[in-house]
């Protein structure tokens, strides 16, 4: 299983939270796609905590985070 | 010439009750182009660096830069540049809302108070007519109430004031501005109340400033504006979210610090983010003079008021690093803040320590008047900030003077995240090497926008660098404490630097005050001030030690969250910065000051 976090504008019109299923040799790609979410609103991608690109091969277990562009001080 | 500075500094002596206009140095201007390089400048000159920054000698810097009131997008800040009395160095504490800008279009560059005044004053500016008043009514009044009796009483004014911390010289006091607008840090607003000053109320008849070279502004500023619009963050996320947003990035990456850094990881975190804000508490947005980006924010409180909304270090602060969850507690302590006038950061880190003293049983119910400083306290982190503001009782008073006397007073100082005895904001720098270099050599103390390289390291702007690891930080951190230095003397908003880069300020800067710098022209002009800082600092009696992170910071390793295991590389990468600085055991050599065109500062290396 695999737990999808999203922020900011990603979460209009969806859950902040979801859950997949794991399938072997999947990518952040085969998460962004059924959420209907473009990979060039994608600024931050998280797999565990850490900066990601969307073609990383996800592990079964991991959190993902997506934020858009978004920053702070 | 022409140029955007007004080429006027007010000097106002207290002591004696005269008020004089003085040329502005126009080569110390050019060199150091304002606000923050020439105030640390003029304060070094005047002899600021070794007196007691709380007694008459200390003097208090109001100061703008070249592009504060022009067209420029952000152009409107203005900085408190004094001796901190919390620190013992260089404070330089950056403020927005439209009062610099009014004091621009009032005809000055900068205000120079000195001197102490025998009883409460305020200063009434309207352009060149310049008086001081009585100010006994306003002492002990909360800085909103203050700003809503002067505004009644001088029509079309902006106010600057202390609230009850500063008169008590607390020495997390700030000094307020238009509402919740705030020169925070480093206890500038201790300062004013040590000379009996409570306000300054700025009228002017002019509404802009006219620049060098109008069509070569208007064209860079156009650019500008483009830039800002269009970029992901400051055209989108900071107006949508404002800077509550990173709430959930940082938590997410494991860079909260949580319960006093004791963790870096908070669970709950969500409930007092960014988003949780705009959809409960935000009422709308709120922007500072000149601003297209508007990052501020307006939030209801439970009890139906409207106040001015906490950014993302208060939400962190009174949030992760006190155990707390919830948002209307945070919404209120921040409102109380700006009342009572403390700073949102020092002040909730402050009781986050005092909830870790507590916790650890050096503080007891004996001395908490009836409310614990128990972890997750909604109660405790109001109450407490009141009490820190008003000085009501033995421990409120000792924790108004901040983390580090507080821990010291029980003889763990160590137990304050403090650097330079400032409290370090809402980064984890054990899980994001570069900014813990920038945290450990800021010369004013803990400190995040002094070199925010969360930008590079966790926001990827302008390129995305890898957190965990040390290679080329310490060159980052150099260049974006140079280019952040720029920013302030200019008299923009560090926020602009997620869309602009050093070409496109120096098209502002030398369309505004007809100077010819290049990209590495102006990045020396920032590592210029930020090596004058540092000799002000060592005049001051800084010493190599002081650059220096907190034992559970710099040594000990990240417990909870995804960047558990980690540790600070800051034995390895306060060398390499040193080097990139050209620094020896943290001071600069004679050839970087040479090279740097500070001849005159080595005699006090
Ligand atoms: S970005 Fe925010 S802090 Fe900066 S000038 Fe604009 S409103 Fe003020």
């Amino acid at each position: 299983m695999l737990e999808v976090r999203l922020f900011a504008t990603f979460r209009e019109g969806r859950d902040k939270i979801l859950f997949m299923e794991h399938k072997p040799g999947m990518t952040g790609y085969d998460i962004i796609t059924p959420l209907a979410i473009p990979e060039e609103e994608i600024a931050i991608f998280l797999v565990d905590g850490r900066h990601s690109r969307l073609n990383t091969v996800l592990e079964d277990g991991s959190v993902l985070a997506l934020f858009p562009p978004v920053g702070g001080g | 010439m022409v140029t955007s500075y007004n080429g006027e500094v007010l000097r106002v002596n207290l002591t004696e009750r005269t008020i004089k206009a003085e040329p502005l140095d126009m080569d110390k201007a050019v060199k150091y182009i304002g606000g923050r390089g020439l105030g640390t400048r003029i304060l070094l000159d005047e002899g600021c660096a070794t007196v007691d920054p709380l007694s008459p000698e200390n003097k208090l810097i109001y100061i703008t830069g070249p592009m504060t009131g022009t067209a420029v997008p952000t152009g409107g800040r203005y900085m408190v540049v004094t001796k901190s009395p919390l620190t013992g160095m260089i404070a330089c504490s950056n403020s927005g809302g439209i009062w610099g800008a009014k004091l621009k279009y009032a005809g000055w560059d900068a205000i120079i108070v000195e001197g102490k005044a025998d009883a409460p004053v305020y200063l009434e500016i309207n352009d060149h007519e310049v008086t001081l008043h009585d100010a006994s009514d306003l002492w002990g009044k909360r800085s909103l109430d203050v700003e809503a009796t002067l505004k009644a009483r001088h029509e079309g004014y902006s106010v600057l004031n202390i609230g009850p911390a500063g008169e008590n010289q607390s020495l997390l006091a700030a000094i307020m501005n238009d509402g919740d607008r705030a020169a925070g840090r480093s206890g500038v607003g201790a300062v004013m109340g040590s000379k009996n000053l409570k306000a300054i109320v700025v009228k002017a008849s002019k509404t802009q400033i006219e620049p060098n070279d109008v069509d070569a502004l208007r064209t860079a500023a156009v650019d500008s504006l483009k830039k800002i619009r269009e970029n992901g963050v400051t055209g989108g996320g900071l107006p949508t979210y404002g800077t509550a947003v990173l709430v959930n990035i940082i938590n997410n990456i494991g860079a909260l610090p949580t319960r006093n850094w004791q963790e870096s990881y908070h669970p709950e975190a969500d409930s007092y983010s960014g988003e949780t804000m705009k959809d409960t508490s935000l009422v709308k947005n709120s922007a500072c003079h000149r601003c297209p980006i508007g990052c501020g924010r307006v939030v209801k409180l439970e009890d139906g008021s409207v106040v001015g909304g906490p950014e993302y270090e208060p939400l962190w602060a009174y949030g992760a690093n006190c155990g707390n969850t919830n948002l209307d507690a945070i919404n209120k302590a921040n409102e109380i803040c700006n009342e009572v006038g403390l700073d949102a950061i020092s002040t909730p880190c402050t009781i986050a320590a005092a909830m870790e003293l507590y916790q650890r049983g050096y503080i007891t119910d004996a001395d908490c008047d009836g409310v614990p400083l128990v972890w997750g306290s909604t109660e405790a982190i109001t109450t407490w900030t009141e009490w820190m503001g008003t000085s009501k009782n033995a421990l409120a008073k000792l924790m108004a003077d901040g983390s580090y006397r507080l821990c010291d007073h029980y003889g763990v100082p160590e137990l304050s995240m403090s650097v330079k005895k400032q409290e370090i904001p809402a980064y984890d720098a054990r899980a994001i090497q570069g900014i813990g270099i920038t945290y450990a050599t800021s010369n004013r103390g803990g400190c995040h926008v002094r070199g925010y390289m969360i930008s590079p390291e966790v926001l990827g702007l302008p390129e995305q660098l890898d957190r965990t690891t040390v290679e080329g930080k310490a060159e980052w951190a150099k260049i974006f404490q140079d280019l952040t230095a720029v920013i302030d003397a200019m008299g923009m908003c560090l926020f602009s630097s997620f869309a602009l880069g050093a070409p496109e300020y120096a098209a502002l800067l030398n369309a505004g005050t007809g100077t010819n710098y290049d990209v590495n022209g102006l990045l020396e002009v920032g590592d210029r001030i930020y090596n004058l800082e540092r000799v002000f600092n060592k005049v001051a009696g800084m010493k190599p030690e002081d650059d220096r992170l907190p034992k559970r910071i710099g040594e000990e390793k990240i417990v909870n969250g995804p960047s558990e295991g980690m540790k600070s590389e800051i034995k390895l990468t306060l060398p390499q910065y040193y080097e990139a600085r050209g620094w020896k055991e943290a001071f600069p050599t004679e050839e970087t000051l040479k090279r740097l065109g500070l001849e005159d500062l080595i005699q006090y290396l």
